[in-house]
């Protein structure tokens, strides 16, 4: 219903002026297109090498003559390299950033070049379990390596190196992504400006694991999933959907589904007493299950999920001290996290801070107030957008007047 | 100094004086910096490298928003987790009425700062004195503009026990200076007489 809304509002835009492209958000980056890198080899962090690889990335606004305007954006785990406009005028559907990312907004396409690829195991364009083995000529499935952030992050790097891009103005990027931007800044020191890491931390909690793995178990003990070998049969599609849904319960909060749902009925007066979905918030989990499987790869959410529950920044680049791994960031860095977000609460950015001012690095961070839960990095938020947009006009106003 | 007579910017008498005790090119930590008026003033003005502390969500978005470095939190707890002298000035701005244990802070900050300023309202000005003398009732000003039930103050400062705690504490006054300030703060003057009876606020430069 308020798809359908949306599409007649823009396109009757549209026939205004095919030039003029906004969305209720105010301007948009407009007709978008996905490009695709195809390398011969990307080594990984493991020490194997994965041939003939492939990076998916989208790219909005103009890369300057000194290459020195790049903004790099950081999915989250299900998330793609689309972070902002359409892929045509029928599509109805902009970026998962659109508010953020366009003309005169938070991260401004009219000055910086923003760049955004898809993560190394995902489903959405980059290489990962669902495509092709090159050798066998079928999915690889559960043959495809066990990648890591670090090794996202290095494929991110090979694209910049494309692009001709030797050092990025802002790496952003929220929950995952925000891990990925920590990785950046440790990894390539030499490469990154400024960072902003938002919701996010240096290392999974074992709350964080335990909600992974249930998910991991769910797709798992799906009969459909065959030990990953499912790509010519029917995909572990209750698995992965169930697993959607205990994710989206760590996304939101006690607090926004209390005003979100409360204990409100579906389309009913009564109790069915039968199992039935009655309450509202069984709907819209049942909702956001079964949307989730007609776009995500139930073995991409397994390695991504994974990837993330290894990831621990000061185990990798610190022998187990963040402080340590720290000291070896050169990056100033703007660390933002929400009230209610329970799945990365605030006590695990506070940790970075510390470190990050043992170190001598240049930190600001703004704990937002926000009901949504962990979700909140992807909703409108005036305080959000204007951070971002302050820190990175007084970083690139720096950078360019050396 | 000749430009304390004129005001030419729109940044409060007491944040101008502090700002000419502030030398170019140095790295200042500013507690409970606020919006940032004074840190950006001197982020523009003496090319310093500024941190701030801000306890309140919406100034630190504000701080960050001018591009100011500022770490949302509780000032005692950030200054633990700086290394000694990270910082040339640590400034606490009008803010030290507000703090249960001035001691620490000020310790703190001649930890991790090579010199401090201070400044407070000074509770013996005159208009104090009188409005208990002959009213009856604890003072309101518009430098102390709250009533006795709802003031975020729980210290009362004047220049001359200021003078006396430096002693005790063992910490040195390394220059101080006495203002009276009108127009909202914006203008003012500085006062070298009788300044505990004069003047409405008091600035120091303290060193360990």
């Amino acid at each position: 219903m308020i798809g359908s809304w949306f599409q007649l509002k823009f396109h009757t835009r549209f026939q205004v002026s095919e030039y003029i492209e906004h969305d209720e958000h105010g301007p948009s980056v407009g007709i978008v297109k996905k490009r695709f890198l195809h390398l011969d080899g990307l080594t990984l962090d493991n020490g194997q090498n994965l041939a003939s690889a492939t990076i998916a990335y989208e790219m909005y606004g103009r890369l300057n003559s000194r290459k020195n305007n790049v903004v790099l954006i950081c999915h989250a785990l299900t998330g793609d390299c689309h972070v902002a406009g359409y892929y045509s005028r029928e599509d109805s559907k902009p970026g998962w950033w659109e508010f953020m990312v366009g003309p005169g907004k938070g991260i401004d396409t009219d000055r910086y070049c923003v760049i955004c690829s898809n993560v190394l195991g995902s489903c959405m364009g980059s290489s990962g379990p669902a495509s092709i083995n090159h050798r066998t000529k079928t999915p690889y499935g559960l043959k495809f390596p066990l990648i890591t952030i670090g090794d996202m992050v290095s494929a991110q790097k090979v694209l910049l190196d494309h692009l001709g891009v030797q050092k990025i103005l802002a790496v952003v990027g929220g929950s995952v992504g925000g891990m990925q931007v920590l990785e950046w800044s440790i990894r390539f020191p030499d490469r990154v400006a400024t960072a902003i890491p938002i919701a996010t931390t240096p290392r999974h909690s074992a709350l964080a694991i335990a909600f992974n793995e249930v998910g991991r178990q769910a797709i798992m003990a799906d009969p459909n999933w065959n030990q990953g070998d499912y790509y010519s049969k029917k995909p572990p599609d209750l698995g992965l959907a169930v697993a959607r849904m205990i994710g989206h319960i760590t996304y939101l909060s006690d607090e926004s589904m209390r005003l979100k749902f409360g204990r409100r009925l579906q389309a009913k007066s009564d109790f069915s007493y039968n199992f039935e979905a009655d309450f509202q918030v069984e709907s819209y989990l049942h909702y956001q299950g079964k949307k989730f499987v007609e776009r995500f790869d139930a073995n991409s959410f397994l390695y991504i999920t994974k990837a993330a529950d290894y990831y621990d920044l000061g185990r990798e680049h610190g022998a187990g001290s963040i402080v340590d791994a720290f000291a070896k960031s050169r990056a100033r860095y703007l660390l933002i996290s929400f009230t209610s977000d329970w799945l990365y609460p605030t006590y695990q950015s506070r940790e970075m801070i510390k470190a990050m001012k043992k170190s001598g690095l240049e930190v600001s961070f703004c704990e937002i107030e926000a009901g949504w839960g962990h979700d909140a990095f992807l909703l409108p938020n005036e305080k959000l957008t204007s951070m971002i947009a302050g820190f990175l006009n007084n970083a690139f106003s720096e950078i360019d007047s050396h | 100094m000749p430009f304390l007579k004129s005001t030419p910017t729109d940044l409060r008498f007491d944040l101008q004086l502090i700002s000419s005790w502030v030398e170019s090119e140095s790295t200042v930590l500013g507690l409970g910096c606020g919006e940032g008026e004074l840190l950006h003033h001197l982020k523009i003005s003496k090319n310093a490298r500024c941190t701030g502390i801000e306890i309140d969500e919406s100034k630190v978005s504000k701080c960050v928003e001018k591009g100011l470095t500022v770490i949302q939190g509780d000032i005692s707890e950030e200054m633990e987790d700086y290394a000694d002298k990270t910082f040339d000035y640590v400034i606490l701005s009008q803010t030290l009425q507000q703090i249960y244990d001035p001691a620490v802070i000020i310790r703190s900050m001649l930890r991790i700062g090579h010199k401090g300023i201070v400044s407070f309202p000074n509770f013996s000005h005159w208009v104090n004195r009188f409005q208990l003398l002959l009213t009856g009732k604890a003072p309101v000003s518009s430098q102390l503009p709250y009533q006795w039930h709802n003031t975020p103050n729980i210290r009362v400062i004047t220049i001359k026990d200021f003078r006396k705690y430096a002693r005790e504490v063992g910490f040195h006054i390394l220059q101080e200076v006495a203002i009276n300030t009108d127009n909202n703060d914006k203008s003012g003057r500085r006062i070298r007489f009788l300044t505990n009876l004069r003047a409405t606020y008091g600035i120091f430069l303290i060193g360990g």
